[in-house]
C-alpha cells in the first residue's frame, strides 16, 4: 500500500515540475528581456523608440524610431487576417456542419498540414513565385510589398482559424440546430442564422489566435516585404515588421550597443503583443464554453 | 483548444530563448584563451568570406592532416563580438573594427591584429532590360540616398528606381554606405534584403530594380543580371569590375577582407594565417572569385 502511494505521489511532483517550469521559462525570458533592455532608459532614453525614422546603422545619427515597424507588423497582420477568415471561417462551417464524415476526414488533416510548412520554404516560394505574380496583378515594378507578406501569412493563420473555428462550431449543443429545423429553416438558414452565431465566441477566439500566429511570424515576412522602414497604409508598398527587424539585426549587432537594446525593446513589445492577443482570445474561449 | 494556445507560447518562448541565449551566455571569461586543443583553430564571421575560408580550411588540412579548423559564418559582427569573448581563435570580417568594438577589446586588455587577407569588388547590378551601360559614383550615391528616383533621371527610360540594398547587418551595407553614399543615409523606401541570392533574384526579376552584391555573386549570376561599369567621376573611364581594375584601384567599389585574432596566438593559429597569405592561399582567393592581396 504505502510503496504505491509513493509512487503515485512522485509522478503527481514529476507533473507538476513539468508545467511549473513552463511558466518559470515564461518568467525568466521576459526577466531577461528586461535585464537586457533596460540600459537604453538611461542612454539614449526611451523617448528616442517614439520616432518615425529606424535607421539603427548610420555615419549621421542613429534613430530607432519604431513607429515604422509597428505600423508594418499592423498593416501585414491585418491584412493578413482579413484574408484568412473568410477562407478558415468558411472552411471550418463547411467540416463542421456540412461534409460528409469521408471529406471530414480528408480535408481537417491537410488543412492542418498546411500549419506544419517550414516558414522558410514558405517564404521561398513567395520571393520565387508570388512576388512575381503579385508585381503583375498590380502592375508594380517589384513584388516586394505588404501585400505579398500578408498573402503567405494567410496561409499560415488558415490552419488555426479553420481548427479552433470548428471545434467552437462543432460544440454548439444540437438542440439549437434541431430547434430551427423544426421552426421550419432550411439547413443553410440554420448554419448562418443559429449555429454560426451561437459559436461566434469561438471564432472571434480562433482569428484572435491567427493573428497572434500571424504577428510573431518572421521568416516569410523577411524574405518577401521588402524590409523598408517606411511608415504606410499602402498594402503595395515595402514595409518592416518588428519580427524581421529582430531577425536581420541581432546577428551583426555590437553587443550591448544601444542598438542591441532597442531591439531587446521591439522584443518586448511584440512578447507583451502576443500574450495579450492570447489572453484575451482564452477569455474569450472560456466566455464561449460556459453552455 | 488550449493546447494550441500554450502550444504556441512554448514556441515563441523557446524562439526567443534561442535567438537571444547565445548572446547573452556568452558573456566573456575575463581571459579569453583560445579554445580547443593545439591543433584546433576556429574561424567565425562575414558570411561573405565563409566560402572562401572553407575552400582554405580545406586545402590546409589537406597538407596538414594533424590540423582541425571549424569554419562558420554568422556576420563579421558576430565574428568580432565572438573573437571578443574568446570563443573563437580567428574572426573573419568584411569591414574593419567599429570604434565601439576597438573601445571594447581595450576595456578587456585584447591586442588585436589584424590581417587582410583578400579582397573583393562590390558590383552593381540592373535587370538586363535596363539599357543604361554605366553610373558615375554621384549617380549611384543620388540613387541610394534618394535625391534620384527615376531611371530618367540617370539617362534611362523613364520609370520608377527599385531600389534594393543588403541589411543593415550587412558589411557590405556598411561599406557601400561609407564609400558610395559617402556616410549619408540610405533612402528610407531602399528594401533591404536578407540575402545576396534574395538580391539577385529581384533584380533578375524586376525590370526597374538595381542592386549591389559582391563581385563572386556577380559573376556567378551574370546571366541573369547586368553587371554596370562604374565612373569615379564625371570625366573619369567607365570601369566594369573585374582582378586587374580592382587591383589597380581604377573600379572605385573594392573593399579588402580581413582576419582578426587576438594576440598571442597559438602555433596552429598562426600555421594557418601564413598558409592564407601564402602564395598557393592566395592562388585559392582567386579560383573563388575573390582578388588576391599580394
Amino acid at each position: 500500500m504505502v510503496p504505491r502511494q509513493v509512487k503515485e505521489l512522485g509522478i503527481a511532483y514529476v507533473l507538476m515540475a513539468a508545467s511549473f517550469a513552463c511558466i518559470l521559462i515564461v518568467f525568466f525570458i521576459f526577466l531577461f528581456l528586461f535585464r537586457e533592455a533596460t540600459p537604453f532608459v538611461a542612454k539614449p532614453g526611451l523617448g528616442t523608440l517614439f520616432d518615425e525614422r529606424w535607421i539603427p546603422v548610420s555615419f549621421q545619427q542613429q534613430r530607432f524610431g519604431i513607429y515604422p515597424l509597428i505600423t508594418g507588423s499592423l498593416l501585414v497582420t491585418f491584412l493578413a487576417t482579413a484574408l484568412a477568415v473568410p477562407f478558415g471561417v468558411c472552411a471550418a462551417v463547411y467540416i463542421a456542419e456540412v461534409a460528409r464524415p469521408k471529406e471530414r476526414e480528408f480535408l481537417k488533416p491537410f488543412i492542418e498540414l498546411m500549419a506544419a510548412i517550414p516558414s522558410v520554404v514558405l517564404g521561398f516560394f513567395g520571393l520565387v513565385v508570388l512576388a512575381p505574380v503579385v508585381k503583375a496583378a498590380f502592375n508594380l515594378p517589384t513584388g516586394l510589398t505588404a501585400l505579398t507578406g500578408a498573402i503567405l501569412l494567410a496561409f499560415m493563420a488558415i490552419p488555426t482559424i479553420t481548427s479552433i473555428s470548428e471545434d467552437a462550431i462543432k460544440s454548439v449543443p444540437r438542440s439549437y440546430r434541431e430547434a430551427s429545423l423544426a421552426l421550419g429553416a432550411t439547413e443553410m438558414q440554420t448554419v448562418w442564422r443559429v449555429t454560426v452565431p451561437a459559436g461566434l465566441a469561438g471564432i472571434v477566439a480562433a482569428v484572435m489566435l491567427g493573428m497572434g500566429r500571424v504577428i510573431g511570424e518572421t521568416m516569410a515576412v523577411l524574405m518577401v516585404t521588402g524590409n523598408a522602414a517606411v511608415i504606410t497604409l499602402n498594402p503595395l508598398r515595402s514595409v518592416r515588421t518588428m519580427t524581421a527587424t529582430i531577425a536581420a539585426e541581432m546577428g551583426e549587432v555590437t553587443y550591448g550597443s544601444a542598438h542591441y537594446q532597442a531591439l531587446f525593446w521591439i522584443g518586448i513589445l511584440l512578447l507583451a503583443a502576443t500574450f495579450i492577443l492570447n489572453i484575451v482570445a482564452q477569455r474569450v474561449l472560456r466566455s464561449h464554453q460556459r453552455y | 483548444m488550449k493546447k494550441n494556445t500554450l502550444a504556441a507560447a512554448a514556441a515563441l518562448a523557446l524562439l526567443l530563448a534561442a535567438c537571444f541565449f547565445p548572446a547573452a551566455c556568452g558573456r566573456p571569461a575575463p581571459e579569453g584563451g583560445p579554445p580547443g586543443s593545439e591543433n584546433f583553430v576556429t574561424i567565425k564571421g562575414s558570411d561573405t568570406m565563409v566560402h572562401l575560408v572553407t575552400s582554405w580550411a580545406e586545402a590546409y588540412m589537406d597538407v596538414n592532416p594533424d590540423a582541425n579548423i571549424s569554419v562558420t559564418g554568422g556576420g563579421s559582427g558576430t565574428g568580432i563580438a565572438a573573437l571578443l569573448n574568446g570563443n573563437t581563435d580567428i574572426c573573419a570580417a568584411s569591414r574593419e573594427t567599429s570604434g565601439e568594438e576597438k573601445q571594447l577589446a581595450q576595456q578587456k586588455n585584447m591586442d588585436i591584429k589584424e590581417y587582410k587577407v583578400a579582397r573583393d569588388g562590390i558590383a552593381v547590378v540592373v535587370n538586363p532590360a535596363n539599357p543604361i551601360p554605366e553610373l558615375t559614383l554621384e549617380q549611384l550615391k543620388k540613387i541610394y540616398t534618394g535625391a534620384v528616383n527615376d531611371w530618367s533621371q540617370v539617362g534611362g527610360p523613364p520609370g520608377q528606381i527599385v531600389l534594393l540594398s543588403r541589411e543593415s547587418s550587412s558589411g557590405t551595407y556598411v561599406f557601400f554606405q561609407e564609400h558610395v553614399l559617402q556616410k549619408q543615409d540610405y533612402a528610407v523606401d531602399a528594401r533591404l534584403m536578407p540575402a545576396t541570392s534574395a538580391i539577385v533574384q529581384s533584380v533578375a526579376d524586376d525590370a526597374q530594380a538595381i542592386g549591389y552584391v559582391g563581385l563572386g555573386y556577380a559573376l556567378e549570376a551574370a546571366d541573369r543580371v547586368k553587371i554596370l561599369a562604374v565612373k569615379a567621376n564625371e570625366t573619369a573611364p567607365a570601369v566594369l569590375p573585374s582582378e586587374e581594375t580592382i587591383r589597380s584601384g581604377a573600379y572605385s567599389i573594392a573593399r579588402p577582407l580581413y582576419y582578426y585574432v587576438a594576440a598571442p596566438v597559438s602555433e596552429a593559429v598562426a600555421g594557418f594565417i601564413e598558409f592564407c597569405l601564402s602564395p598557393p592561399g592566395q592562388k585559392i582567393v582567386k579560383e573563388i572569385g575573390y582578388i588576391a592581396v599580394s
